[in-house]
């Protein structure tokens, strides 16, 4: 995906140029190894600051929020798709976009790096599908696939949907692949088991907002657990509290997350905050035959109404 | 002060006999991370680790603390009235502290404990508190402790030094608590600081990553704040509170009352500037109402206000838990080093 560069730096520059757009949201090389961080280029001259490679996790549509002005924006398959749902959602316009898609291989999980070396990481290079990692003075390569980020290993979605340039031929969608194989795990423990899973998996939860606030479906201007007149959720360790956020929160991506991973990847402490949102996805592929962001032209199910509704209680 | 040689042999003994008199926290391997607990009977400090995912601030002044229980039951005489939760003055020690997390507290002193006010649950905690530092012989290449007020063998705040060495450590005692608590653990075999100097000379050499602070007492206020720079630092901000609260000089609070039935609780649970909420005012009003101001705040508060008020440096201590788990990449060491080079236009 290294290559994508000069081409995604090549359109950026052009459409600063020619005016089509003010600014263009991308990535520039981050300050420590496997981090690139979401930048905004206004001078053609600085499109050099942008970069593209496998640490570019971060899902982009989180800045466009209500944002004015005509924008470029650098979109991997999932950012694609969440800037489908916000333009579904009327939280940026089509027409002041120009979305330079990039075909994605998947974001490496800085993390699963870290577990597989035993000294701190000093540098990693990525060449095609192998990733060298140099730690501790010591030198190991492995390949790019064994270390991705858990959402982008069973991705079936890595082309952008909705775009206006390219930056490189579509890559292979993955095929075969088993999206709710953890899911169906959970869906089987019997409740008092489910229970204690979900208080072990949210135990370490910090309340730091991490999760929500990398996501970019979260853009209410004042989240249910910050609303203090009256104030709904308390502001305590209280792990009921710590539920309440977390479920409600995902309940709330219901037929719009993507599972771009941005909320597993932001979160400092490394709780599996997909596993919540994957079960409600899953729900709604098997009640509407519906994944989020694939189209512009169809309302997701859960904003719809229909006389038809084969459902009673909505009549 | 006295330096003991504690043979890695009588270690685990020593932890178990220190259990008898102190609550002991230290570094533990949860899964994927480090972080301080309880050691419970038979549980020894893992040492295996270049810091904590989280500083252990949190022994000292809890996430979420219980200031006061309180009635609303008017049958009862003493309805309505504030009673202070009995604090705990305990004696507690943490175990493996690293230096930096040490020089933290004496930072977080200087709002908690002044000639003015004195926060009773922290000063309570802290003076029950010993700290057991270990030096940092591997320091990670985010640690930027050198220029921020401390280092890898800094004795500032800490009780006991520990250097580890092949098959024993060095415990340097630097406070009458630091005595006690090598006396209370059975370790008395004087030595001399031997090689204590010469390792800690080439800890400092391993710390690669620095900040300049040298020039930000003389920058003007207004002029830092409407510096150019914040729209473009701030950008990638998704304004989580990680970074507040992963600091271990981050002090911030705020207050809520809970009742259930009859019966309430007035807490206190850290906050961070981040949040929108809390600026916001009763009137509905915020004056930190964008992204960008909140993140001002909290690297003036950190490079600026603090070095003016307090006229101690920054409110770092380089432990670089920001730098490595924000999710988007903003490092402190990079707006450290725009505000101390930032020039106005004039």
């Amino acid at each position: 995906m290294l290559e994508y560069i000069d081409t995604i730096r090549k359109i950026a520059e052009k459409i600063l140029k020619d005016g089509t757009v003010e600014i263009v949201i991308g990535f520039r090389k981050g300050t420590v190894p496997l981090m690139n961080e979401p930048c905004f280029v206004q001078k053609p001259e600085d499109v050099k600051n942008l970069v593209w490679d496998s640490n570019c996790g971060i899902n982009l549509a989180n800045y466009l929020t209500d944002r004015k002005g005509k924008i470029g924006i650098v979109a991997k398959g999932c950012d694609s798709r969440n800037i489908v749902t916000h333009i579904i959602e009327n939280k940026i316009k089509r027409e002041q976009l120009y979305i330079i898609g990039v075909p994605c291989k998947g974001m490496i999980d800085r993390r699963k790096i870290a577990a597989m070396m035993k000294a701190e990481i000093e540098s990693v290079v990525e060449a095609g599908e192998g990733i060298t990692v140099t730690a501790g003075g010591s030198e190991k390569t492995c390949k790019k696939s064994d270390v991705l980020q858990d959402n982008c290993a069973i991705c079936i979605h890595r082309n952008p949907v909705e775009y206006d340039e390219l930056a490189a031929e579509p890559v292979a969608e993955q095929q075969g692949v088993d999206r709710y194989e953890d899911i169906r795990r959970i869906e089987a423990m019997p409740a008092e088991e489910k229970y204690q899973f979900f208080d072990k998996l949210l135990a370490a939860c910090i309340r730091c907002y991490a999760c929500r606030n990398a996501c970019p479906l979260c853009y209410c201007p004042t989240c249910f657990v910050d609303e203090s007149r009256p104030q709904w959720v308390g502001k305590g360790q209280d792990p009921a509290d710590i539920r309440t956020f977390h479920f409600l929160r995902a309940y709330h991506c219901a037929g719009r997350c993507t599972d771009c991973g941005a909320c597993e990847r932001a979160c400092p402490v490394g709780i599996k905050v997909r596993l919540l949102t994957k079960k409600l996805e899953k729900d709604c592929l098997e009640l509407f035959n519906w994944e989020a962001g694939l189209s512009l032209k169809v309302r997701p199910p859960l904003d719809t109404y229909k006389p038809d509704d084969p459902n009673e209680f909505i009549k | 002060m006295k330096v003991v040689k504690i043979d890695k042999q009588k270690w685990a003994a020593g932890i178990e006999t220190l259990k008898n008199t102190y609550r002991l926290y230290g570094p533990v391997k949860a899964e994927r991370f480090h972080d301080f607990a309880l050691l419970e009977k038979g549980t020894l400090p893992d040492f295996n680790f270049q810091n904590t995912r989280l500083s252990p601030k949190a022994i000292i002044y809890p996430q979420t603390e219980v200031m006061f229980h309180y009635t609303l039951d008017e049958n009862r005489e003493d309805h309505h009235i504030l009673k202070e939760v009995a604090g705990d003055a305990a004696p507690r020690a943490i175990v493996g502290i690293r230096p930096c997390d040490a020089a933290a507290f004496l930072l977080v002193k200087k709002n908690f404990d002044t000639p003015e006010f004195r926060d009773t649950y922290w000063v309570r905690a802290y003076e029950g508190t010993t700290l057991v530092g270990l030096a940092c012989r591997q320091p990670c290449q985010t640690c930027f402790c050198t220029t921020a007020g401390c280092g890898p063998f800094g004795e500032e705040g800490l009780d006991v030094l520990l250097v580890e060495e092949t098959d024993a450590f060095l415990a340097k005692a630097l406070t009458a608590k630091g005595e006690s608590f090598l006396t209370a653990a059975g370790w008395n075999d004087a030595a001399d600081s031997g090689p204590i100097e010469a390792l800690k000379r080439e800890a400092e050499t391993r710390i690669r990553s620095a900040v300049h602070t040298d020039r930000l007492a003389e920058k003007a206020i207004p002029e830092l704040f409407d510096a150019a720079f914040w729209d473009d630092v701030a950008f990638s901000c998704i304004n989580c509170g990680t970074c507040t609260y992963v600091c271990p000089t981050c002090w911030c609070f705020d207050i809520q009352d809970e009742v259930s039935g009859k019966s309430g609780l007035r807490m206190r649970n850290w906050d961070s500037c981040m949040y929108p909420l809390f600026t916001f005012h009763g009137s509905g009003h915020n004056p930190r109402s964008t992204k960008t101001k909140r993140v001002r705040q909290r690297f003036m508060h950190k490079l600026k206000y603090y070095v003016d008020k307090y006229h101690n440096g920054i409110q770092c201590v380089g432990c670089g838990r920001c730098v490595r788990q924000c999710p988007v990449n903003i490092d402190i060491r990079r707006v450290c080093d725009l505000m101390n080079s930032y020039e106005a236009c004039r």
